[in-house]
């Protein structure tokens, strides 16, 4: 029962201790994915409801609003479309929103728990864990998203066949951008720990004053306000990312926005959760 | 670095016993509340060294501070000589860390905690499985890798953090009150573990407890109070200091002695 044990003598080094390589590296990342994936297989329930937010949308909110809210030909759109099909993309990042912000809540959840703590005991550096983190929730929310699609297709929402691969690599980067949104809030904000504040603080908010249910020209025709609003929310630009790769085109302004987004709100999360700087002392000190 | 690193640690293994564990002068406040006031301490590989203090101590604060939750802005800490501010990850490689509150995912296996703790550390599947089975083996749960987590009892569950914790063969083990809500039986059974890792694999282990029964003569100890560390050295060696018939005495007589105590802290525990 110690053969394994008594081979090693007490100065020995650690018998792991060739370098942190690439490989080691990807590993890790497969694990935390791994976990994810073992994690949502329990949630069954979860995925289900956060699948039914978005359908309610579709299915009554957009029948009511069918009738009163004509689109007309914008891009990416080639000809008139029914109001589903404008606001698909949009509950596509609806989705992600969600799935953003639930699973940075879950980290801060599983940092209280304890589970962010053997997270955080890896020898790989913070940003990669946490960046890890993020790609194996975005994982699960591009999955969610690809369901609505597909239900969503048998509801006259029937994007080009090259729209649903294109569309991809949108999801990841707009699910990362949400993610870490989620991950900064979470670290910097005490008060968002509860879900009910995240919904009126930021969902809300971020979904309603954003290009999801209606076009900005629309909005600017009703209110100037809301329309500069609009324009700086960075979530009108996920769902212009999401709404222009369904339909095989790039929205680069969108792409430039999205991207610099990811990157800051990303910037700011690992600064939170570096231990020299201070917000997790800060929070030390309620212990 | 890493030859270096390596060099280093050879150097000072072979000059004598490389500390496992070295705390020098650590001071650590919250806001203007100071928590730890310039600790020094060691483990030496192959010893047991029980952290004696009061909850309210600063135990918790000094895991924090070594397991790098955040980052120790005086003083300096090193595993098995690696600073962890200077090289994080060599010191994390070095650690098993078993932590205060239960850290298992409920949901999942045995096996299957045990293999994501495996890939954090950068460890192959097949490695991660191998050293799982190993470790199971000696924590007596072998037939029982694929059953959740959830359905163990509280001892079962400390034996497979303290499996996890092993699992890429750290040389510091830290426990931080690793038999808080167990049963008499369960807590023998955790304490005689992990000294037979120390005495038998030559670990550093580090044991934070309030609870003076679980620290016998011959173990080291370090009684920290009030953020400071009274005493450090043989169990059997503070009592005969002090003067006191047994630790319970020789702890009562250091503590009134300190300034600051009896701020109604003495009489709790768990």
């Amino acid at each position: 029962m110690r053969a394994a044990a008594i081979d090693r003598p007490a100065s020995a080094p650690a018998p792991f201790s060739e370098p942190l390589g690439a490989a080691a590296h990807l590993r890790c990342l497969g694990g935390i994915m791994w976990r994810e994936a073992l994690r949502f297989l329990h949630q069954r329930g979860r995925f289900v409801s956060a699948l039914v937010r978005p359908l309610v949308w579709l299915f009554i909110f957009a029948a009511g609003f069918r009738s009163v809210l004509g689109v007309s030909i914008i891009p990416p759109y080639e000809t008139y479309v029914l109001y589903e099909v404008y606001i698909a993309p949009g509950l596509m990042a609806m989705i992600q929103l969600f799935a953003g912000m639930q699973s940075s809540l879950a980290m801060v959840y599983d940092r209280e728990m304890g589970n962010m703590r053997i997270l955080l005991m890896s020898p790989f550096p913070r940003w990669y864990l946490l960046t890890s983190k993020l790609l194996a929730g975005v994982a699960v929310s591009v999955l969610q998203v690809y369901v609505f699609l597909l239900i969503a297709w048998f509801w006259e929402v029937e994007p080009p066949l090259l729209g649903y691969i294109a569309v991809l690599p949108a999801l990841i980067l707009s699910g990362l951008m949400l993610g870490a949104l989620g991950l900064m809030l979470s670290s910097v904000i005490r008060q968002l720990e509860n879900f009910a504040g995240v919904m009126n603080f930021v969902i809300f908010p971020m979904f309603f004053a954003s290009s999801a249910l209606y076009p900005l020209w629309r909005v600017q025709e009703s209110s100037p306000i809301l329309y500069d609003i609009c324009r700086i929310n960075p979530f009108t630009y996920a769902v212009e990312l999401i709404r222009f790769a369904l339909y095989g085109q790039l929205n680069v302004p969108a792409l430039a926005v999205v991207t610099g987004c990811t990157a800051l709100f990303l910037g700011v999360s690992v600064l939170a959760y570096d231990p020299g700087r201070g917000l997790m002392a800060m929070r030390g000190g309620r212990e | 670095m890493q030859d270096h690193v390596t060099a280093a640690e050879h150097a000072s293994s072979s000059a004598g016993a490389v500390v496992a564990l070295n705390v020098d002068n650590l001071s650590h406040a919250f806001g203007g509340r100071r928590v730890l006031d310039a600790v020094s301490l060691s483990v030496r590989q192959g010893r047991f060294c029980a952290l004696l203090g009061l909850n309210g101590a600063g135990k918790t604060t000094l895991f924090s501070l070594i397991t790098r939750l955040y980052h120790n802005t005086s003083g300096r800490i090193a595993v098995l000589g690696h600073d962890v501010r200077r090289e994080p990850a060599e010191a994390l490689r070095r650690l098993g860390v078993v932590f205060q509150s239960r850290t298992l995912d409920l949901e999942l296996s045995i096996s299957q905690n045990l293999a994501y703790h495996a890939a954090l550390h950068g460890m192959s599947a097949r490695d991660g499985r191998e050293r799982a089975a190993a470790e199971l083996e000696r924590a007596g749960l072998v037939g029982r890798a694929d059953e959740k987590v959830r359905t163990l009892s509280g001892g079962q569950m400390r034996r497979v953090e303290i499996a996890r914790a092993l699992l890429h063969r750290p040389r510091l083990l830290l426990l931080d009150e690793p038999t808080v809500g167990l049963d008499i039986a369960a807590r023998a059974d955790i304490l005689a573990r992990v000294r037979a890792l120390s005495r038998d694999e030559g670990l550093g282990v580090l044991w934070a407890t309030h609870l003076i029964d679980e620290i016998e003569a011959g173990d080291d100890v370090v009684i920290l109070h009030e953020g400071r560390v009274l005493q450090h050295g043989v169990a059997r060696d503070v009592i005969a200091g002090t003067g006191s018939a047994g630790l319970g005495a020789a702890f009562s007589k250091l503590t009134a002695g300190a300034p600051g105590t009896g701020e109604g802290d003495a009489g709790s525990s768990d």
